[in-house]
């Protein structure tokens, strides 16, 4: 898969990914965000080497901390800045905000406030690729928590009986919101719910963008010649509260720091040193670059107008 | 014009869909190879084939999660709940997605999806079976919500249904589907949001929905006999909600009795009384009046049944009292 080449471009997203969630917290720390907001800084790896098994006509269905995954697939920070900003040029013109994030000329076709339910939504739109006989895979991105949900269970099934081109992706990043998956779950392994529906799974370090990359590109793969889904469970760790503003009662700092000396950036930054592909300095001015040309979508975002109030009585139907 | 029966006439409606535009899928539990517990999707899977007739697992958030997606892109899915009851395992998918992705994505993605179910009382079917839920889904913004009484107005409006944009709630009442009629052939579109005046009359407005309109009709005979005469108005739709056909009603007639199925509070009858009240007040001689089931689950016994459902003697009752009092 041209190895040499890719690791970088994927350490370039994930610096851009990792920009635009930082950015994001600044504007909700400054007051400039309704809701909560909820980030998937640490998980970067599971965005990027999943999304970057597929083509631009793929399709990808998302969760409220999805904008990683979006940006990955393609959507344009300075629209998705908007569009958290409640401004007239957001992906969904200001009206559907943080966790509603649609675009789908590049195939992203949602972030979702309700734990598991682009999974079935996903599963349709992967009905509709079979229908129209396309080669097109669709995505879809959970978490840990989501598979303790019945329409999970229902959607795995479905793609399970109908062949599905899907590739169900499974962040497992240890906590379902605020309480340990492993107190929610008896297995070890979420992977493992894949067997009752006789679907192939696997369980993949979700902190290496690597085998991310491998697994999905075979899930993928496997999607695309008609073989049906796969699930994979990408471990991974949220460095971040649920959302801004949780006490994380639930885990000690050591156990954040831990993961944090072990995160995706660190770890790709240090085997493309290791590999002689990038100085360290080389990585510096890599995150620089891609922390001011998210600064500049964010700029952008912030001088744009709002949605005249009329628009809020529109396409209700 | 060809006399056929409400599932006749739906089956007809299907068919020349499926047959019109090869985006539209029915989808469902038992709705190919059984073709329906009420025989609606009936030979539809012979004709169209397993990729245009869909059975789908007793699943019912998953597959209208599925036919979701699928008409976020293009698809046209007219998915059958087989009982409006099974649809409160699917609230997430009805209310919080199809319902709001039009409006959460300012209309960059639609979703046209007809969900057709049945509901309605008075077949002994007990509380889980005998609902009518048509008010949970009007009143949440971004779900059409249709029920019609005739079999041409199943076919017409079934077939509006299909061709709309968005997701519309597409409510039969499971002792209408014998009921017969006479049906266009061919394409027949009856636009949903407009309600239909069934029979002139000049002393007392009957407005019923669904099945509730065989009662106003069977009631306005006897007033009539009685020398009341009542026009009876079909509402079809809840949503949109077409008040102007009461209002010009209510300017002639004055008096008005909402002939509602479901329970009592916080129906459709409330929120028509409470426009009336609101925007036509100068024209009411009297109260508005409601006839509709009683707040409690329905027996399984059908005399019990009965007592808690509207009845034709209760809306006589109520219409003629209002006739002699006001």
């Amino acid at each position: 898969m041209g190895e040499q080449d890719w690791r970088v471009g994927a350490l370039s997203e994930m610096y851009r990914i990792r920009a635009f969630e930082e950015q994001s917290a600044d504007f909700y720390r400054q007051g400039l965000l309704g809701g909560s907001l909820h980030l998937g800084i640490g998980q970067e790896a599971v965005a990027v080497g999943a999304v970057g098994a597929l083509r631009s006509a793929d399709q990808v269905t998302m969760t409220y901390r999805g904008r990683g995954q979006a940006l990955a697939k393609g959507v344009s920070a300075a629209a998705m800045f908007a569009e958290m900003l409640g401004r007239s040029t957001g992906t969904s013109h200001g009206k559907g905000g943080p966790m509603h994030i649609y675009s789908p000329e590049a195939g992203a076709m949602g972030t979702n406030a309700i734990v598991a339910a682009g999974i079935p939504i996903a599963a349709g739109l992967a009905l509709a690729a079979q229908l129209d006989e396309s080669d097109r895979v669709v995505m879809t991105f959970f978490g840990d928590g989501a598979v303790n949900q019945g329409a999970f269970h229902e959607a795995m099934n479905l793609a399970a009986i109908w062949k599905l081109p899907l590739v169900l992706i499974c962040e497992n990043n240890l906590y379902s919101e605020m309480t340990p998956i492993r107190e929610m779950v008896v297995q070890d392994d979420l992977a493992d719910r894949a067997k009752a529906y006789a679907i192939p799974a696997a369980v993949v370090d979700g902190n290496d963008v690597v085998v991310v990359r491998q697994a999905a590109e075979e899930a993928v793969q496997r999607a695309r010649s008609g073989q049906g889904p796969t699930f994979l469970e990408c471990k991974t760790y949220r460095l971040v509260g649920h959302m801004l503003g949780d006490p994380e009662v639930y885990r000690t700092r050591d156990e954040v720091e831990r993961w944090a000396a072990n995160g995706p950036l660190v770890r790709l930054e240090a085997s493309l040193v290791r590999d002689g592909r990038l100085t360290a300095k080389a990585c510096e001015e890599m995150q620089a670059a891609a922390r001011e040309e998210i600064q500049a979508a964010a700029a952008q975002a912030l001088a744009e107008p709002e949605p005249d109030v009329a628009q809020a009585l529109t396409h209700v139907f | 014009m060809p006399e056929m029966s409400y599932a006749q006439a739906l089956n007809d409606a299907l068919g020349q869909a499926l047959a019109n535009d090869p985006k539209v899928l029915v989808m469902g539990e038992d709705i190919g190879h059984h073709g329906g517990v009420f025989a609606v999707t009936k030979g539809l899977l012979e004709r169209f084939g397993p990729k245009r007739v869909i059975d789908t697992p007793i699943s019912e958030s998953g597959f209208l999660g599925a036919a979701i997606g699928a008409a976020t892109v293009g698809y046209r899915p007219v998915v059958e709940l087989m009982w409006v009851d099974f649809a409160m395992v699917a609230m997430d998918p009805i209310v919080n997605q199809a319902a709001k992705t039009s409006y959460m994505s300012d209309g960059r993605v639609k979703v046209p999806l007809v969900i057709r179910t049945q509901q309605g009382a008075g077949r002994g079917n007990g509380a889980q079976h005998s609902q009518s839920l048509e008010t949970m889904f009007a009143q949440v913004p971004g779900l059409k919500v249709a029920a019609p009484f005739e079999p041409a107005d199943a076919k017409g409006m079934l077939m509006a249904a299909v061709e709309d944009d968005g997701p519309v709630i597409f409510l039969e009442h499971k002792l209408l589907y014998t009921r017969k009629g006479d049906v266009p052939g061919g394409r027949h579109v009856v636009p949903l949001g407009k309600a239909k005046v069934s029979r002139l009359g000049q002393d007392v407005t009957l407005v019923g929905l669904s099945r509730m309109v065989e009662l106003a009709e069977t009631a306005a005979k006897e007033l009539s006999r009685q020398g009341v005469e009542a026009e009876v108005i079909d509402l079809r739709c809840l949503v949109p909600l077409d008040i102007e056909t009461i209002r010009v009603s209510l300017q002639k007639t004055g008096r008005v009795v909402l002939v509602q199925e479901a329970h009592r509070s916080f129906g459709w009858a409330a929120e028509v009384s409470a426009r009336l009240m609101e925007d036509s007040f100068d024209d009411l001689k009297a109260p508005v009046r409601r006839i509709t089931s009683e707040d409690v689950p329905f027996p399984y016994n059908q005399r019990l049944e009965a007592s808690v459902m509207p009845s034709v003697p209760k809306v006589v009752a109520a219409a003629l009292s209002l006739c002699q009092d006001y």
